[in-house]
């Protein structure tokens, strides 16, 4: 990195998702392109189908592992309830919400089927935060299996930080398993590619495509 | 030099490596469970999980005795578990260093009490290590052994949650291979008493020395800075000091027991205000303040419940509005941590729930069976006291008592309490949740798993032939998944007129063995499916509902444990398999 910057992200989505992973790749992409990196999330019982949040802050150097809320350039929200549950550790004008259009209703809540807040992401949008939003689950299913949403997303976020697409790649090459590597590649490069898009972006947060990558 | 992305605990256990250590040990517990299970993949060490932590730490002593470096590993409430040779082991002192890690959570994050060890540390005159970051989660493992063999003295490296479970760039080093130190038959480490009144003035002696050593090492460092404000801190809250008050004077101190009376003293004089920010107790603010030095703020303004971090920092020191809260807008839902799809102890709250009985229950993923749906398990305390609380509650006049505690917890601190039972004449019913391993740590091998942490095969223990040999008459293991056996079991214990033990078996659905096994998802039939509701009150996080009300069973996530097909009335549940044949 070659300003002295430090960038924070949360990656929040239910135990299991596979937020860690895509926490991880990230922080190894970043240090593979000079930065010092620092990442942190809480393993025992935490884990076990409730809320999980990943902290990773990289730049020149970093001090704390944990963001502070308001400051995440990016909060990454693998499920919709858990990015608005998170939103407002992304900074409330610069920070951006990348958001994967799936639901998982919280199990161990007596009727939280009828209290799920399917409008989460309209009404991030009225409080002023910038969203891009994905149907991460259904575009990875469509490549085979869903539970690389996660991958799908790390995709989009590679759009949003300056770390370089072929970092990006060889960090991917050497971290997924071979057995699943191509389908990852893949999922990757759809949500790379549909982050691109010139539409990606809510039209009435960001105006342009342009705009938003090296803001953060 | 090689740099690589660790989390602190993997960097306390390549520390341990690099610095010679030969003989690991620990019993699992969050946040410190990492460290066992990298140190184990270093052919160079011996590394075990041990039966629980006051066995660890005792074989840690014979190894470091005997000549050994030695780390062992805890958490914070696991050195309550070694506190009889923790407190003793000192008088003595070691051979070959001695390193215990104790891992604290404050927070709470996964654990039932927030404790300070640092304590504990004083109370037995052992030196304390803090590293700030996962470099120094590595280097001060070498620095404390070297610290340990220098004093004799058994050395605690406390680490916090937040700590333990970050990941940071570290160098890397070669291994230093260490020759295993003489052991000489010692009188010392007898402990009569004539021998140790002899020993007792040199515990302070030694102590002294160690004070003078925390005046002059380099891990207490002043790093000069703003002149009005200084501030001391250590552990990772150096971490949050340094992002929020860039400019200040910092005294950090990695070696905070016992502490540098005369570096703080100087440090103190030279600013016009101190903030003491620690995670945990007020330990440096207390021993600062018994100097007579008055000029500084600790917990009064960070405050000491819970964990720190920049945000409570900058908004302790007014630099930061809250967040902003949506609760009052929008229903920001509550997603607590649950059982897992297929999880076998399902069927057992939901039979405990059913039968009204009182339950105590244990350490482990099952605390979960007192919330909802279930709250069928009435106390927690600590490991293994759902035995003995069951006893008292009994005593109490509580009727129908059945204690629940996990095969690892067990074998970890229930056996002596069961004994009791027998021996005292309780009526007691127990519980065993048989999953062959320790699950809410993340799956670690136990005795009676019949492998080690190295996965080589292990003797098994055999649960029901050790309750038998206590003397338990009536002893029955059933099939966890098997609902009605399961409710059976339960009905027959509490018949019993003496203390009776139900194992419910059946392996944790996150062990390798089973998350990839390849199953056969369950279906629901919507052309016989009645609607009756049964299924979703098995709360499998599987079943989800349709837009038609229908029960819909994510075929990706179910483990075809089948007890939503147990419970459906109308058959309508069946193997996707069977499903497909019919179609076609």
């Amino acid at each position: 990195m070659k300003d002295g910057r430090v960038y924070s992200l949360l990656f929040a989505g239910v135990g299991g998702q596979g937020a860690l992973l895509a926490a991880e790749v990230t922080a190894l992409a970043a240090m593979r392109s000079g930065s010092d990196v620092k990442q942190t999330e809480v393993h025992g019982v935490s884990q076990r189908g409730g809320s999980v949040e990943t902290h990773l802050r990289f730049g020149r150097q970093v001090w704390s592992p944990i963001v502070t809320p308001g400051q995440a350039d990016v909060v990454i929200g693998l499920e919709k309830l858990e990015a608005l549950r998170f939103a407002p550790f992304a900074h409330p004008t610069q920070g951006v919400i990348l958001a994967n259009d799936y639901e998982v209703v919280p199990g161990s809540v007596v009727d939280a089927a009828e209290h799920y807040p399917h409008h989460a992401f309209d009404f991030l949008r009225q409080k002023g935060y910038r969203l891009l939003v994905l149907p991460a689950s259904a575009m990875a299913r469509e490549l085979g299996d869903g539970r690389m949403a996660n991958i799908v997303l790390t995709g989009a976020l590679s759009t949003l930080l300056p770390i370089s697409h072929e970092i990006w790649l060889d960090t991917l090459q050497s971290r997924i398993p071979e057995k699943v590597r191509q389908a990852n590649l893949r999922a990757f490069a759809a949500g790379r590619e549909r982050a691109a898009a010139p539409q990606a972006f809510d039209a009435e947060s960001v105006s342009a495509p342009t705009a938003r990558r090296m803001q953060l | 030099m090689k740099r690589e992305l660790l989390l602190g605990n993997q960097a306390i256990a390549r520390g341990a490596w690099e610095a010679g250590v030969t003989f690991a040990a620990g019993y699992p517990g969050t946040p410190s469970t990492e460290i066992l299970e990298t140190l184990v993949h270093y052919p160079e060490v011996h590394a075990r999980w041990s039966a629980n932590e006051k066995v660890a730490f005792e074989e840690g002593m014979g190894a470091a005795i005997g000549g050994l470096r030695v780390l062992v590993t805890m958490k914070h409430v696991g050195l309550n578990v070694a506190a009889d040779p923790f407190m003793v082991f000192p008088y003595a002192g070691t051979n070959g260093g001695f390193v215990v890690v104790s891992a604290d959570d404050p927070g709470m994050h996964s654990s039932q009490n927030e404790q300070d060890n640092r304590y504990l540390a004083r109370m037995a005159k052992v030196p304390v290590l803090e590293p700030s970051d996962a470099q120094e989660c590595k280097d001060f493992v070498r620095l404390g052994l070297e610290v340990s063999e220098q004093f004799q003295v058994p050395l605690m490296l406390r680490t916090t949650t937040r700590l333990a479970h970050h990941k940071g760039l570290v160098h890397l080093a070669e291994r230093t291979e260490m020759p295993r130190r003489d052991f000489v038959a010692d009188a010392r480490r007898l402990s009569v008493p004539i021998y140790r009144r002899q020993l007792r003035p040199k515990v302070e002696e030694r102590l002294t020395r160690l004070r003078s050593f925390a005046e002059t090492t380099p891990v207490n460092r002043v790093e000069p800075g703003d002149p009005a404000i200084g501030v001391v801190t250590s552990g990772i809250s150096y971490a949050y000091v340094k992002e929020v008050m860039p400019e200040a004077s910092v005294l950090r101190l990695g070696l905070t027991h016992p502490l540098p009376a005369q570096l703080l003293r100087e440090f103190c004089a030279s600013h016009r205000l101190i903030y003491v920010v620690e995670e945990g107790e007020p330990f440096i603010e207390e021993f600062i303040r018994s100097l007579g030095i008055s000029n500084l703020e600790g917990k009064d303004r960070f405050g000491v419940i819970g964990e720190y971090s920049p945000g409570r920092l900058a908004a302790s020191l007014g630099l930061a509005s809250p967040p902003p809260e949506f609760a009052q807008e929008i229903n920001v839902l509550p997603r607590p941590p649950m059982f897992c799809v297929g999880c076998g102890h399902r069927t057992v709250f939901a039979a405990l729930r059913q039968l009204k009985v009182t339950v105590s229950g244990d350490i482990g993923c099952y605390t979960m069976g007192a919330l909802p749906p279930y709250e069928a398990s009435h106390t927690t305390f600590c490991m293994g006291a759902s035995i003995g609380t069951a006893i008292g509650l009994e005593r109490a006049g509580q009727e129908r008592v059945v204690a629940v505690i996990g095969d690892s917890t067990f074998i970890h601190a229930g056996i002596p309490s069961l004994i009791d039972a027998v021996y005292n004449g309780s009526q007691l019913t127990l519980v065993i949740l048989d999953n062959s391993t320790t699950g809410m740590t993340g799956g670690q091998p136990h005795p009676a798993a019949g492998k080690t942490l190295d996965g080589h095969p292990a003797p098994k223990l055999d649960l029901a032939a050790l309750c038998r040999t206590i003397g338990i008459a009536h002893v029955e293991t059933v099939d966890t998944w098997n609902r009605k056996a399961v409710g059976g079991a339960l009905r027959a214990a509490l018949a019993h007129p003496a203390p009776a033990v139900v194992i419910a078996q059946g392996p944790c659905q996150q062990l390798p063995e089973m998350k990839y096994s390849a199953r056969v998802p369950f279906f629901v039939d919507e052309g016989l499916c009645t609607q009756c509701e049964a299924c979703f009150k098995v709360w499998c996080p599987a079943i989800v509902r349709t837009d038609g009300g229908f029960p819909s069973i994510r075929p990706e996530e179910c483990t075809s444990c089948t007890v939503c097909a147990q419970v459906c009335p109308t058959d309508a549940i069946y193997l996707f398999d069977a499903a497909q044949a019919a179609v076609s």
